[in-house]
Formats: C-alpha cells, structure tokens, sequence
C-alpha cells in the first residue's frame, strides 16, 4: 500500500518536473537569463573561497613551520643607527640579541622548556664552480625538533660536533639540489670563503618553498639556509661581521641572529611572550629585535580569514537575493501569463496545492539549474586559476554543495508567493482571463 | 421522474460591484435527472454562464442548496469541490481552452492525472477516448495544429476522460463554422444515447432544438421548462 503510494507520488513528482522543464524549455532565453543572478552569485563565490582557502592554508602551513609553541626573537637593526653606520667607516655597529637574554629569559621566566640561539650569516656557498647565496646558520642540535624542520637523509650536528666545534653543515633541501645536481651530496664537502664544510644531513624541503615548474617560486622567494655548529660559527666568524653593501664596508657586532623560545604549555604561548617582550624592553634601550609569535601571526590570520568569510558570505547573500528577486519577477509574470491554464486546469480537478506544486517546482528548477551552473563554473575556475596563476587553491566539499542547496532553496522561498498566487486565483475569473 | 441526479432549490448568486448589487440568479429551482440532455437559453447576460459555473462546483450560490448526485456542495470545502470537478464533471467550452504546450493525448491526460491514476492507465484511456471522437491520427499534434472542430473534440474527449456524471458544455459551438458544429452536436447526441446527462447552454435556437429539454432563463429567474415528447 504505502509502495503503491510512494510510486504514483514519485510518478506524479517526475510528470511535474518534465512539465516544469518543457515550461522553462518554451521561454529558454527568459530562463536563462533568470538564472543567470543565481549562476554568478554561486559560481563566484564557490571560486572566491577556494582561492582564498588556498592562500589561508599556504599562510597557515608558512606559521606552522615556525613551530605554534615558539617566540621567535630577531635581531634587527635599530632605524636611528642606519644613519651613523652610513657615514662613520671605521664605526662598529652594537646592537641585537646578546647571550645575557637567554640567560635572563631562562632565569626569570617560568614555563620556557627549550631555548635556540643562532647567529646567522649571509654568505656565498660553493661546491667547486656552482654557488648558492645562503644564509649561513650557526645553532644547536635540537633546532630540527624545535622549528619542525626535519632531517631528510643523513644527520643533524650533535652535541659533540658543537664542542669540537667541527667543520660539519646540513644543507638546506633547494641549495642541496644546486649545489649538487648530480651526485648525493652526503660525504661532500663545500667552501666558504677559506673553509671547508663536510655535508652531513640534507633537511627537508619547507612548504613555502614549494616551487612550480618553471623554477619560480610560487609565493615568495625562499631563501637557502645552511646549518652548522653554533660554536663553529663563533670560532670562524667572531663577533664582528663585515657586510659588503654597495662599495663601502660595514662592520657590526651581534651576538645572536634569532633566538627560538618553547614554551612548555601551548595555552602560555601569549603570556610567555608577554614576559618575554617585557623582559626585552628592559633590558634594551633600543628598539633592536623584533618578537615574533607565530601563534598570534596564526590568530590573527583565522581572524582575517573570519573577516573575508564573513565578506563572501555578505557578497553570496546579496547575490542570491538578486538572484531570487529575478526569479520571482519571472515567475509572477508566468503565473500572470498563464492565468488561463490556470483555471483550465482547476476546472479539470487540480487542488489548489496541485497549482502551488506545479509553479514551485518550476521556480526550484530554475534556481537549482542556476545553482548548478553556478557549481561547476566555481569549481572550473580555481582549476583554471591554479594552473595559469600557479596559486593554491582549495575547494572544501562543503561549498558546493551548501551553495546548490542554498540555490535550491531561494527557488523555494522566492517561488512560494507567485506559486501562491497562482492557486489562490478564482477559477471562473482564471477562466475568463484572455 | 427518476432521482434527479442535479437538484438546485431556491439558488441565488449575486455580485457586489462596489456599492451595487447585481444578482445575476434570483431563486432558480431546477431538476435534472440523470441521462436528460438539457439545453439552456436565454438573452445575453440573464444568468446562462452564472448558472453553468454553480452547476459545475466552480463557483457557489450566495443563498440556496445545490446537489450533485444527492451531495450538498455547499458544504464542500476547496479542495472537496476540486476533486468533483475532477471525477463528476466534464467541461466543454466555447473557446476549447486545451493547453497549449501539450499535445493532444497529454490534455485528454490532465484530469487523469489530478485524479492520481497511473501512467499507463492515462494513457490507455486517453488513446481509446482520442480514437471515439475520431482524433486517433493526431494524438501528438499541438492544439494549434488544430481546427477549432477538432479542438473542440479534443476538449469532449478531455471531459469525458474522468467518466463524468454530467457533461457541461458552454455554447460549445459558438465559435465553429456550421460543418463542425453539427460534428460536434452529432457527437453530443451519441454521448447522450450513450447514456451521459449533457447540459449546455446556448443562445441558438437551432442548437437547442436537438436537446429533449429547453430550460429558459430570464432575469436569473425561470421563465419556461418545456420537454420534447419523444
Ligand atoms: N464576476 C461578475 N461580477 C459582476 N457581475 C457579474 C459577474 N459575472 C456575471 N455578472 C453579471 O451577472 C449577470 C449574468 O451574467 P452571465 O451569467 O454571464 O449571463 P449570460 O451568460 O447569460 O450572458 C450579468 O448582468 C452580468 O453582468
Ligand atoms: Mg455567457
């Protein structure tokens, strides 16, 4: 019995959509551009949140590899010696993070497990004729576990190699790839300047480095880092660097490049680097790092990506109201247009909600066919982008379909008070109607 | 007389028109039996078409009862009124009034299928009653494609689609050429021998002369009620 009912609604169902179809069919051009609101509303949308999810994820994996539960400290140039340094030659430039910090950040702040201190060096890194402009890295052996940037094949520097302070790096995954095309680089050595460096581990590679085909990098220059001993680098460069900058020479002391702090607990990442910046500020009368946390850098990227969802959203419920406004233009004048089949038909024994049904699932048809178009044009176009702009970009499964649900339904709500007024007509005066 | 298969007793319809009252039936009784073949005449705007639409459930009476085989359709509620529509009643009108975007088989369907019959049901009923009024050849031709004679016989085969107590036909031949008029009028008396209760209404005499029953109308009152003797 109930089988028996559910085929002749299912039958009746499938009549009334091939009808509303031939309907749509008999006025096309008018169908079409009725559903052409809908289609660009949905279309750019669904485009617009996987470009944008992309970008987010690309920024999110950048921060994720400097690691949620760190602080980085940077030292930085402070603005007001730029000046001084530009015109005294013989000047030595003092300034950014000193050994006292950590010992200082160590001492007095609760919380703080593990601390990475690395100077770093920008240099030229040889391998007999083919050079790499590197930053030259020199830290401690826990900085892979610490920063999240693992050892590919081979090993990190140990322990020991610090306090021999031996002549030993792990290369960067893309300067490992130039410098050594060919051959495996583990067991080779490379120069700089006057000293030699055995290769002891490749790391791997970073996700923002990922570079297409063309060689290019997708989204910002990444640059080559190579790692050695932090105390090799104290015996082989000192504490005072020179720089080479446009003819004249600069020299400038700084004990430490960049420092990592891991706080033990991921809920004291803010207030840790609170202590933190409030201990910098005391103990340095210029303004000469930089704190980095890359928990709040994360923070406030969802923050923004919240923002440009809420934007989108805006922009999809404007078009779909657009979009549902033009449907129910169309279909009030269909129901005005057909005023007499109207009647015809409530003559012939079609209930009022027969009528309703009728108008509605036309307006549905519309509107989903929009939302369908509006579908497979949003999911073509993050395609296109990605292969011609080379940007990441992520359609979630839930956008296209939430967004042809959504379509489906502004035929619904939109169609509702013309399909209404369809069957509320008087049927003598539908019949009268020329 | 049999059981009278249309009982109007005391029927009044009037209109508002703003401040005005038009009462287009004032107290009409009137009894059809079943089987009859009645004609109703009258002068243009004494009540022919007000009456056709109260006997067919589209319209209801401001004051008095209407039975349709013995049930009170004052009674009825929208969706009551639509289902007899459907399965009792059958409407021809002066101007066809098929639907123009379906062929000829679909609009002898549509009854059909507000009654929830089955595909295949509608389809063999609508070829059989397409083959009785002669329109077997065209089942897939548009209505436009059509004579308004064949027009008109596709909206007979449409009213008798649901196997209807009373036929109601509004100047069904109002707007065909003689030739076709008599091809339908002929139709009508084959429906009638058949055994269907025809009503139509006409203001040509010559049409209500093949009815066994006059019905005249004047004011919205009746005026005569005269019975061919066989
Ligand atoms: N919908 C309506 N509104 C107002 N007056 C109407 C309406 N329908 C019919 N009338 C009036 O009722 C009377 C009878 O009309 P009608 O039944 O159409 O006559 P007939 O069909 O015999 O020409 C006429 O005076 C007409 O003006
Ligand atoms: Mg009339």
């Amino acid at each position: 019995m109930t089988a028996h009912l559910q085929s002749l609604f299912s039958s009746r169902l499938k009549r009334s959509i091939r009808l509303g179809l031939r309907s749509l069919w008999l006025h096309r051009l008018r169908s079409l551009l009725t559903m052409l609101g809908i289609v660009f509303g949905v279309c750019s949308v669904i485009a617009m949140l996987a470009i944008g999810e992309g970008a987010s994820f690309e920024a999110q994996e950048q921060i994720k590899n400097l690691g949620s539960q760190n602080i980085i400290l940077r030292s930085v140039k402070p603005p007001e010696d730029q000046k001084v340094s530009n015109n005294q030659n013989n000047f030595t430039l003092d300034y950014g993070l000193k050994y006292e910090d950590i010992s200082r950040i160590q001492a007095t702040i609760p919380g703080v497990t593990t601390i990475v201190p690395a100077r770093v060096m920008r240099e030229y890194v040889w391998n007999i004729t083919l050079r790499v402009d590197a930053e030259v890295v020199g830290t401690v052996s826990w900085y892979p576990a610490m920063r999240n940037h693992r050892v590919a094949s081979g090993r990190f520097f140990t322990e020991t190699d610090q306090l021999a302070a031996e002549n030993v790096c792990a290369l960067g995954a893309e300067m490992a790839q130039r410098l050594f095309p060919m051959e495996e680089p583990l067991g080779k050595t490379v120069r700089i300047g006057e000293q030699y460096y055995r290769v002891i581990g490749v790391m791997e590679p970073l996700t923002k480095a990922k570079t297409d085909d063309t060689g290019q990098s997708s989204t910002q220059q990444a640059v080559d880092r190579m790692f050695i001993p932090l105390e090799t680098a104290k015996r082989r460069y000192g504490e005072v660097l020179f720089k080479r900058r446009s003819g004249s020479f600069e020299r400038e002391r700084v004990a430490l490049h960049e420092v990592t702090v891991k706080v033990e607990d991921p809920e004291q990442v803010v207030a840790v680097s609170l202590a933190v910046k409030d201990l910098m500020e005391r103990n340095h009368k210029k303004k000469d790092y930089d704190v980095v946390v890359p928990l709040e850098l994360l923070r406030q990227k969802e923050k923004t990506k919240r923002i440009f969802n809420i934007v989108l959203g805006s922009i999809a419920a404007i078009s779909l109201l657009v979009g549902g406004i033009g449907i129910m233009n169309i279909m009030l004048a269909n129901v005005t247009e057909r005023t007499r089949e109207i009647g015809i038909r409530r003559a012939l024994g079609a209930k009022r909600k027969d009528i309703v049904t009728q108008f509605l699932i036309e307006a549905v048809l519309l509107s989903g066919a929009g939302g369908a178009l509006g579908v497979m044009l949003g999911v073509a176009i993050p395609f296109v982008v990605s292969s011609v702009a080379g940007m990441k970009t992520i359609i979630t499964p839930l956008s296209p379909i939430a967004a042809f649900t959504i379509s489906a339904l502004v035929g619904v709500i939109f169609g509702l008070y013309p399909a209404l007024r369809a069957a509320k007509m008087d049927p003598v005066e539908a019949l009268r109607h020329e | 007389m049999p059981q009278p298969i249309v009982s109007l007793q005391e029927v009044r319809r009037s209109y508002k028109m703003g401040d005005v009252v038009v009462e287009a039936l004032r107290g009409l009784s009137l009894d059809i039996a079943a089987g009859e073949y009645v004609a109703i005449m009258g002068p243009s705007g004494c009540g022919k078409s007000t009456l056709l639409n109260l006997l067919g459930c589209l319209d209801r009476p401001t004051s008095g009862h209407y039975l349709l085989g013995g049930t009170d359709i004052s009674s009825l509620d929208d969706d009551e009124l639509s289902d007899i529509r459907g399965r009792r009643l059958g409407f021809i009108f002066q101007s066809y009034n098929l639907i123009q975007q379906l062929n000829i088989l679909e609009n002898i369907e549509v009854p059909l299928f507000y009654q929830g019959r089955s595909e295949e049901e509608a389809r063999a009923i609508a070829i059989g009653l397409a083959k009785r009024v002669g329109l077997e050849r065209r089942l897939d031709h548009k209505p436009f494609e059509l004579s308004g004679g064949q027009q008109q016989r596709v909206a007979i085969a449409r009213a008798l689609a649901s196997d209807p107590l009373v036929i109601l036909a509004d100047e069904a031949t109002g707007n065909l050429d003689s030739t076709s008029g008599r091809e339908i009028l002929a139709l009508f008396d084959e429906l009638n021998q058949a055994g269907k209760t025809l009503i139509m209404v006409t203001h040509d005499a010559s049409v209500g002369e093949r009815a066994q029953r006059v019905v005249r109308l004047s004011d919205g009152q009746l005026e005569s009620d005269t019975r061919r003797s066989a």
